[in-house]
């Protein structure tokens, strides 16, 4: 307890579907929090429990140490900007703006100073008597967040806001609520697919998958340190190994046998002994791609291996290299990069190195997971046979 | 939705956008032409008739037939008119927009069942239909003995041939007719709509009255023309359980023609029927022509 918002063992079910299967979180005032997962995950159920559209099976919902549960979607403090946007389309802008305050019968001059202000906050002000079918589909974004934003609310809920804009409105939009967040101080609960969206805007995420939060964590703790297969392969780019824990080496790392591979070192947090099978996680930035076999230390790993493409990204260079059963994505910075360099082809014999720390060991391992890595974010939902 | 051609885009002539149009609606607009606006026009002029000694129409011209319009009995008979069709889609719409929020929200499997209780009354004839309320709210049938064995009517009230019996068959009859176009804009209704009102703190009840309302109000319009035009028009129904006190304009029309075989008379009255019904729609859709919106039933176009 003590929390701003929290989530207290939730669960939604239907019918045979859990949709929300016992979710705790906790969420701090003023923060920018994200939902992520693919389709069907559970976060917009999540989501409109939290909004009054769901009652929870079971669990409690608390929002500023007050239990919510019960209690009717009109009656909570906290609003909702709608995929949809879901704009009166019989009210103009002003209008649309002004529901929240009206119904909550202000005074009418605070009202017009209100919507003024929001209008100045959206850059909406010489629009304010559209009907929302005349705004562009971002115009009508910036209404929705103003809508929402005037009724003051505890909490701002994003449902998949940005999802119906096209790529560059998006990009502006994500740089939008973000000086939006930072201006009015909110707490802000954000729930995407879109690992990309959930990454620039967040202070922590928590990943969701079949209705359970699988890791809550900053950014940079999800991408680098993910806690299962599911999260290392939902968020970004990244190569499975499978192996046995060998034996524990110095402190915390382990020697790993992963077969036809040279004994792995890796970092071992868990204390993973004996035999206890395991799957590696590496991001493909994490490798260093050699033409002669390097000399390294005893925490670097050693392999030799085959190019079977090569994709030139501008950035960097994607190379797949082929070390045993293994298709290795490799990612590769063009660091004082020459044009007369010899380049690396296909079929080139190659050597890839990693450090032992920038392997994760992961205990858990879905087939399914490793899948995602070839299937672009909006397309998970279908790849796993989930709508 | 028009169909227009972008001008100078065609290689080949094109026949002009007008033409195309013209002729795919030349075939109502004789339709329409010659068996509703000539016909009308008839009644028109009959009303400035004579009558003929036999029943006929007489010759030359007269103001004589319109001017008894000034009649003492008509007022009272206008007013009739007036309010049963009035209060007939009042009731018709309140009954209305809750089936159709219902029907709409329902589950599709639900949805196809509740609408074809709404259709299934048309598979029985009108006049049957009629006839059978006539039954059920006789002195000696089971409504009446029901109601007086629940000692909630006293035995001497008739149920029968009175404005209430009248009203009571009316909306009977009309409401499907309000219920289909109702329904028809609530299901197209997006109802995350209600979802938002909700969220910006509206109760249940002031987010259908200032979201869902609003949303359908086309839906409204058509069913309230729909219900209201033909209600001032009501012949059979008055006719069959009306008595003398609940007369509509329809039935002394139909008694001016068959009974006193004044057709100039019913022509008349039939004249300012048609006039009194058009004046007010004419109005409202100029009303609406200079705010620049669409007209009234927008799926009729």
């Amino acid at each position: 307890m003590g929390e701003f918002l929290e989530f207290d063992n939730v669960s939604r079910h239907y019918g045979d579907i859990r949709a929300v299967d016992g979710v705790s979180l906790a969420v701090r005032k003023g923060e920018f929090f994200s939902l992520l997962g693919p389709s069907g995950c559970g976060k917009t159920t999540l989501l409109r429990m939290l909004a009054g559209f769901e009652t929870p099976d079971a669990g409690r919902v608390f929002l500023d140490g007050k239990d919510i549960t019960a209690q009717p979607a009109n009656e909570r403090k906290v609003n909702t900007i709608f995929q949809s946007y879901a704009l009166f389309p019989h009210l103009s802008v002003w209008d649309n703006i002004a529901f929240g305050p009206r119904i909550a019968k202000r005074p009418r001059k605070e009202i017009a100073e209100d919507v003024e202000k929001m209008l100045k906050l959206i850059q909406l002000s010489d629009q304010a008597w559209k009907k929302p079918d005349q705004l562009s589909g971002g115009q009508k974004q910036r209404v929705a967040i103003a809508r929402a934003l005037i009724n003051k609310p505890q909490v701002l809920l994003l449902d998949e806001p940005l999802a119906a804009l096209d790529l560059k409105l998006r990009q502006r939009m994500l740089i939008e609520l973000d000086l939006i967040h930072d201006q009015v101080g909110i707490t802000f609960l954000y729930v995407t697919h879109d690992q990309g969206e959930a990454m620039s805007l967040s202070d922590r995420i928590a990943v969701m998958d079949h209705g359970k939060i699988e890791q809550i964590g900053t950014p940079a703790e999800i991408y680098e340190a993910p806690r299962s297969s599911f999260v290392a392969a939902f968020i970004g780019d990244t190569n499975f190994f499978e192996g046995e824990v060998d034996e524990i080496i110095e402190g915390e790392y382990s020697r790993l046998e992963i077969e036809g591979f040279p004994p792995v070192v890796c970092f071992n947090d868990k204390q993973l002994v004996d035999g206890v099978p395991v799957f590696i996680s590496i991001r493909p930035e994490k490798f260093r791609i050699w033409r002669e076999k390097p000399d390294l230390d005893w925490k670097h790993t050693v392999v030799k291996g085959t190019v079977e493409d090569v994709i030139y990204l501008g950035h960097s260079t994607k190379y797949w290299v082929r070390v045993q059963d293994y298709r290795i994505a490799v990612h590769r910075q063009h660091h004082r990069f020459l044009l007369d360099e010899k380049p690396i082809r296909w079929h080139d014999d190659v050597w890839l190195s990693w450090h032992a720390d920038d392997g994760f060991m992961l205990e858990r391992y879905r087939e399914a997971d490793e899948q995602l890595m070839e299937t672009p974010p909006e397309k998970v939902g279908e790849a796993q046979g989930r709508t | 939705m028009s169909g227009r051609p972008r001008a100078p885009s065609g290689t080949e002539a094109a026949p002009p956008a007008g033409r195309v149009e013209w002729m795919v609606s030349l075939p109502s607009l004789v339709w329409l032409t010659v068996l509703f606006v000539v016909p009308t026009l008839i009644v028109f002029a009959i009303a400035f008739k004579p009558v003929s000694s036999y029943g006929g129409i007489g010759a030359g011209w007269t103001l004589e037939t319109m001017r008894s319009l000034a009649n003492p009995n008509y007022p009272a008979i206008i007013w009739r008119t007036l309010w049963l069709s009035a209060v007939t889609m009042a009731l018709c719409i309140v009954l209305a927009v809750p089936a159709g929020y219902c029907i709409a929200r329902a589950a599709p499997r639900w949805r196809r069942l509740l609408l074809l209780l709404v259709i299934v009354p048309f598979w029985t004839s009108f006049l049957i239909r009629i006839f059978a309320w006539k039954v059920l709210l006789h002195p000696e049938g089971p409504l009446k003995r029901v109601l007086v064995a629940l000692h909630l009517v006293d035995p001497a009230t008739t149920l029968l041939y009175n404005a209430g019996s009248v009203l009571l068959v009316m909306v009977y009859t009309f409401l499907p007719f309000a219920i289909l176009p109702i329904y028809a804009a609530a299901e197209k209704f997006d109802f995350r709509l209600v979802e938002a009102a909700r969220d910006l703190g509206a109760s249940s009840l002031r987010a259908f009255w200032s979201v869902f309302l609003p949303g359908i109000r086309r839906g409204v319009m058509t069913a309230i023309l729909v219900v209201f035009i033909p209600a001032l028009g009501s012949y059979v129904i008055p006719d069959v359980v009306g008595g003398p006190n609940a007369e509509m304009i329809g039935n002394k029309i139909a008694q001016r023609t068959f009974v006193d075989r004044n057709l100039p008379h019913a022509s008349a009255l039939s004249t300012f029927l048609t006039l009194a019904v058009l004046a007010p729609m004419i109005a409202a859709l100029g009303l609406q022509g200079r705010k620049g919106r669409q007209p009234i039933i927008e799926e009729a176009g």
